[in-house]
Order: structure tokens, then C-alpha cells, then sequence
């Protein structure tokens, strides 16, 4: 126990000094919120739009207004030939080019159908799905009035009634800010303990630790532990400014979150002493933490649905811990819910953390070489 | 030997075809200071690391405190001190903190903790400087304040990775009567040096190379029996430009510099006048210095090998 607390002491004073890494503690979550919480905006509006109307007719004028009204189409430019619009895509200037054909508006009067090409750049796939289901709805919206119309009918045979729970608004900050909350800890902390141990390797320190009676586990446990308020001082943060800045409701108990945080942190904490304790240098180490982070930004659910995901990335998306946080996370915060739903995720936190830790007790030897 | 703390029969490491550490037999008495010589690379880490349990032997065996090397190394670490020639401190703590962790780590009880870390203090010359970073100390106090550490749980043994380089001459001889405190209130010592002045200190050398063990003996013994034949010194204004001539002499055995004096080993006390002769200056029979055990021991053992 004095040797634990001996390694806490030190690591505690380490830290108190080391204002650079203390100061990056605490203005990550505070700039990555405000800047990724602002950027990250998972649906896309104002589409540029080059237009190419052969009808001039106020029925193309009027379709061309319904896509303005719709807010996801600005038309920037009215363009005389297929040729200027095909070269406005192209450059990129714009993402859409719409095309009304000569006869549109004869077609319509004559009751055929009236053809509206519409030309998506689809290189980007995000904005380029809005663009093409926004398109889509306006047509079959527009097909509808008429048909109501000719049909001489008061009310339409379907209504289907889609309710939003839990973000009626669709407001992606709600999603995105408790999601950002556990990229910003896991990556603190998994940084954070990867360089601990190959850090006093490189110095010559873990060479003097070693002819001490200190034990594996007495080491780790002592590198790992200070980290851990530091996680909670960063979600702190966070949470700060998620409610704040963002006005991100917390519809369940902050204490649970906070309790169910400590899994999370330390499974974090144990893939980053792993690390450490398998790296050589600081560089391999930071290599190494990069390996691990960028598929939890990628496969966990944090940007793309994992539904989406082919079975076999899921499998893999299953062995990163913030996969279960953001469960947690997005529960707590969002759905209101508590732990007897959240049960599965957690125990997988709890096993990551003991497992990592484990191996890392022992994997390190106090010998060199 | 009845007092011996540290044996070794064969202890031998290497490292993938490179034998770092040959076969080396050794006893070390209580109380004892035991320097360990020899040429940069030539195996005097790699055997302190073995005894001190954190490298494991290739073969042969050694005990430590009655412990056996390979198979009690965590016994060993509880009773021994080590401090390698990177004085291993923090620098982003201060002195007081310094010794504070170590004394944490050897789980001395907290009402004697303050009294030993201000020995130490003591000890090591540190007095008023107790809050400052380990950063800003300068090479001398950076080497007390790491020995501090090392001695802080009052070890069996201690072990001095080359402890001086790097350490002006002064905070060497401070550093060095502390030892020699040390030594005489029985706590053994074993310390690798490359300073003549600190070996002459030694209660015994051993003298290695090339990871071979090549002398093992008190320096009183060494300076009388290595060296075969008379030693005489040449104080002669070019030095440096007859020394190879010299080696060459049929009556020479060998013969270095140091400085403008030559120092040439003759196959008997009669050759002194034709070396005289050949000279032109008076040569002086001398006693040879541990130094020229060393350089001679080293010339040996190259012919030995080449």
C-alpha cells in the first residue's frame, strides 16, 4: 500500500507541474465541443444548385420555387446549355444542376407526365443523399396536389405520423456533443497512460524503479489511478459546455452518468498503459494510440450508423470500448434512461478494463532486456 | 571467503552472439568497497544488473544475500541500493519529493520517514535546497541527491553504476568519502569506475575485459604482482615521437605515455642503461601505479585475444 501511494504521490505532483499537458486537459473538450459541435452537422442544407430551364414557363418556375422553399436548394446560377452545367458540377462550384426540358410545361397541361432531370454530385455522398431524397419528396409532393385535385378528393387514403422521440428537433448537437465527450476522453487517456511507462523508460527512471521492491500491479495501479480524476474533470467540462453553449438536455441522472463514466475511463486508461507498457519509445506509443483511436472514431457509431456497417465491422466496432459508452452516453443524456438498461454496456467496460489492466500487469517485467 | 555477500560462479550473459559478460567468478566480502575496472563495453553494467535482478543471467548462477540471482531477484531488490550512471531522478520533483517517493517505494514507516529523508539531506550537502527541482541541480548535488535515494532504505548492498563521470573533481572526493562512510558502517559496496584515484580506494579490484574477468585482487597485490619486470620513467622531450620506437627494443616490454613522461617496462633492471644509452636521457626505476597495471593488464589480454 506505501508503494502504491508513493507512485500516486509522485504522479500526482508530476502532473500539478506539467502545465502544458494539465492546460490541454482541460481546453480540449472546451474547443473541441465549440468547434466540432458547430461543424458536425449531419444534415446538409443549402445545396449550391445551377439551373437549366428550356420551358421558361410559369410551371417551371414554379416547381424551381418549391426546391427553394425546401431550404436544402440555393440556386446560385441559371445557366444557358447543358454544356455550363455539366462544367458547373464538374468544378464543383455546383453540387446540383437542375434541367427542365422545352416541352415541360406543354407535358403538363397535355396531363403526361412532365420530366425534370435533376443532376447530383454524388462524390460526396452525405449531402448528395439529401439532395437526392429532398428531390424525390418534392416531386411526389408536388404529383400529389394534382392527383388530389383530379381526384376531386378531401383527404388522402394514408397518414402516416412520425414521431422523433427523444430529439423531436432533430437537432444534431444533442447527438453529437455526447458523442464528441467520449472521443475527447478516451483519446485523452488513452495518450495520456500510453506514454506513462515508456516515458521513464526513455528518462532511466523505470530502470531505478525496477531494482525497488515495487510490484507490477502496485505500478500500474498507481499510473492509472490519477488519470482517472483527470477523465472526470474533462467530462465536467464537457457536460459544461454540451449544456451551455449547446443546450444539450440531460434527461438522466447525472450521478448514474458519472458512475458509469468510471468504467469507461478505466478501460480507456487500461488500453492506454497497454500501450505503454508494449511500445519501446513515446513515438511508437503515439503511433500506436492513434492505431487505436481512429477506428473508435470511425467504427464505434460515433459518426456513421453501425447498423450500416457490414457484420464483420461490427465484430471489430464490438472490441472498442467507446462503442458502449456512447450507448451509455447517448442513453443517459438523450433517452433519460438508466442502468438496468444499460447493463450489457457496462459489464463490457468492466471486462476491457480488467482485462487490459490485467494484461498489463503482466506484461511488465521488472527486467530489461 | 566466510563474509561473503555477493558470489558468482560462471556468471555469463549475452546478447543475441555477442557474450557480454563471460563466465565470470567473483566473492565480494561484507563491508567491503569492490570496484569494478575495465574499458568502456567491456561488461560492468551487465554483471551490476544481474546481481541487482533486473537482467537474468545466460548462465552460470550467483547469489546475492544468500538469494539466488535467477530465482529470489524480488528478495534481493528489498536490500539492496542501486544508482546508475544516468542518476536516475526526477527532474520535475524536488529534492525533498525525490527521497520521499523512494521512501514510500521501500515502505519505511511514515514517523521515520522525515527523520531518514533528513539524514539523507544531510548526507548529501542538500541542506536548503530541499524545495528545489532535481532539474536545477548541478551534476555534483544531481549525484548526492540520486546516492540519497539509493541509500534512503539503509541497504545490505549498494551498487554504483559508474557514479562519477560527468562529476567535477571535487563532488568527486566529497562523493567518494561518503562511501567510504558508508563502507565502514559494513555496508558493501561495489562500484565501476574509470578514476585511478577512486580504484586505489577499493578494498579490491576486479579488473575486466571484453566480458572476461582478468584480475581479482586487493590494489596493493595488483601493483606488486601483474606487472613482470622493471619499470622505469623517461622524462624526455619527445615523448611522443620515440614511444613506438622504444616498444620496439628487444629489452622493452612495453612502454605508454602519460604526458611527456614515458613509462617503459624492461625485461630486467639491467637493461636500464642500454635504455639510457638509447635515450640519451637518465631513466628512474619506479613503482608501478595501478594505472600501469591497468594499461599493461589491457595490453595482455588484446594480445591474448588477437
Amino acid at each position: 500500500m506505501s508503494r502504491i501511494l508513493a507512485i500516486l504521490k509522485k504522479e500526482f505532483l508530476q502532473m500539478r507541474r506539467d502545465r502544458l499537458t494539465l492546460g490541454m486537459v482541460f481546453a480540449l473538450p472546451l474547443f473541441q465541443l465549440l468547434l466540432f459541435g458547430y461543424a458536425i452537422q449531419t444534415e446538409v442544407k443549402h445545396i449550391p444548385t445551377a439551373v437549366f430551364d428550356q420551358s421558361l414557363s410559369a410551371e417551371s418556375r414554379d416547381m424551381m420555387e418549391a426546391f427553394s422553399a425546401s431550404g436544402y436548394f440555393d440556386v446560385y446560377y441559371s445557366t444557358g446549355g447543358y454544356a455550363e452545367i455539366t462544367n458547373m458540377i464538374d468544378s464543383g462550384r455546383a453540387k446540383v444542376g437542375i434541367i427542365f426540358p422545352p416541352d415541360f410545361s406543354e407535358n403538363l397541361k397535355k396531363g403526361d407526365t412532365a420530366t425534370v432531370q435533376v443532376l447530383v454530385d454524388a462524390s460526396d455522398s452525405m449531402s448528395s443523399s439529401t439532395a437526392i431524397a429532398t428531390a424525390n419528396a418534392i416531386g411526389l409532393l408536388k404529383s400529389q396536389k394534382i392527383f388530389i385535385q383530379k381526384a376531386q378528393l378531401t383527404n388522402l387514403p394514408y397518414d402516416i405520423r412520425v414521431r422523433p422521440w427523444y430529439n423531436p428537433d432533430g437537432i444534431t448537437a444533442y447527438y453529437m456533443v455526447p458523442a464528441i465527450l467520449g472521443i475527447i476522453v478516451t483519446m485523452t487517456m488513452v495518450m495520456m497512460t500510453a506514454v506513462a511507462i515508456v516515458r521513464e523508460r526513455e528518462r532511466g527512471t523505470l530502470e531505478q524503479l525496477m531494482v525497488t521492491p515495487i510490484r507490477s500491479f502496485e505500478l500500474m495501479i498507481g499510473k492509472i489511478v490519477p488519470y482517472i480524476g483527470l477523465g472526470y474533470l474533462q467530462i465536467t467540462v464537457a457536460l459544461l459546455v454540451g449544456a451551455l453553449v449547446f443546450h444539450v438536455p440531460i434527461r438522466g441522472s447525472l450521478l448514474e452518468l458519472y458512475v458509469l463514466t468510471l468504467f469507461f475511463i478505466t478501460a480507456s486508461l487500461g488500453l492506454g498503459i497497454l500501450i505503454s507498457n508494449i511500445a519501446k519509445n513515446q513515438m511508437q506509443a503515439f503511433q500506436m494510440s492513434f492505431f487505436v483511436l481512429l477506428p473508435s472514431i470511425m467504427l464505434s457509431g460515433f459518426l456513421f450508423p453501425r447498423e450500416a456497417m457490414p457484420l464483420v465491422i461490427q465484430y471489430i466496432g464490438d472490441i472498442i470500448p467507446l462503442t458502449y459508452y456512447l450507448v451509455i452516453i447517448r442513453g443517459i443524456v438523450l433517452k433519460g434512461i438508466g442502468f438496468p438498461y444499460l447493463v450489457s454496456q457496462v459489464a463490457a467496460l468492466l471486462v476491457f478494463s480488467v482485462v487490459l489492466v490485467t494484461l498489463s500487469i503482466i506484461k511488465f517485467k521488472k527486467k530489461i532486456a | 571467503m566466510d563474509n561473503a555477500v555477493i558470489t558468482t560462479r560462471e556468471l555469463t550473459r549475452t546478447f543475441g552472439s555477442f557474450t557480454a559478460v563471460n563466465k565470470i567468478s567473483i566473492e565480494v566480502g561484507q563491508g567491503e568497497i569492490y570496484g569494478f575496472l575495465g574499458p568502456n563495453g567491456s561488461g560492468k553494467s551487465t554483471t551490476i544488473r544481474m546481481l541487482c535482478g533486473i537482467l537474468e543471467p545466460t548462465s552460470g548462477s550467483g547469489t546475492v544475500l544468500g538469494y539466488d540471482l535467477a530465482r529470489e531477484a524480488e528478495k534481493i531488490k528489498r536490500k539492496i541500493g542501486y544508482m546508475s550512471q544516468k542518476f536516475s531522478l526526477y527532474d520535475d520533483l524536488t529534492v525533498y519529493e525525490n527521497l520521499d517517493f523512494y521512501a514510500g517505494l521501500y515502505s519505511i514507516p511514515h514517523r521515520e520517514r522525515k527523520k531518514r529523508i533528513g539524514e539523507m539531506i544531510d548526507m548529501a550537502l542538500l541542506k536548503g535546497r530541499e524545495d528545489e527541482l532535481a532539474a536545477n541541480l548541478s551534476g555534483g548535488w544531481k549525484q548526492r541527491l540520486a546516492l540519497g535515494c539509493a541509500i534512503i532504505s539503509r541497504p545490505s548492498i549498494l551498487f554504483l553504476d559508474e557514479p562519477t563521470s560527468g562529476v567535477s573533481p571535487t563532488s568527486r572526493r566529497t562523493f567518494f568519502k561518503i562511501i567510504q562512510r558508508l563502507a565502514n558502517e559494513n555496508t558493501t559496496v561495489m562500484v565501476t569506475t574509470h578514476f585511478m584515484d577512486e580504484a586505489e580506494r577499493c578494498y579490491r579490484i576486479a579488473f575486466i575485459s571484453e566480458g572476461k574477468l582478468i584480475a581479482d585482487d586487493t590494489p596493493e597485490n595488483l601493483k606488486n604482482n601483474v606487472i613482470k619486470g622493471t619499470l622505469a620513467e623517461v622524462v624526455h622531450p619527445n615523448a611522443l615521437y620515440i614511444i613506438d620506437d622504444i616498444e620496439k627494443l628487444p629489452y622493452v616490454k612495453e612502454c605508454s605515455n602519460h604526458g611527456p613522461v614515458l613509462h617503459v617496462l624492461l625485461e630486467s633492471e639491467n637493461a636500464i642503461q642500454a635504455l639510457n644509452y638509447y635515450t640519451g636521457v637518465e631513466a628512474k626505476i619506479i613503482r608501478p601505479s595501478l594505472e600501469d597495471v591497468f594499461v599493461s593488464l589491457a595490453k595482455q589480454n588484446r594480445r591474448q585475444v588477437s
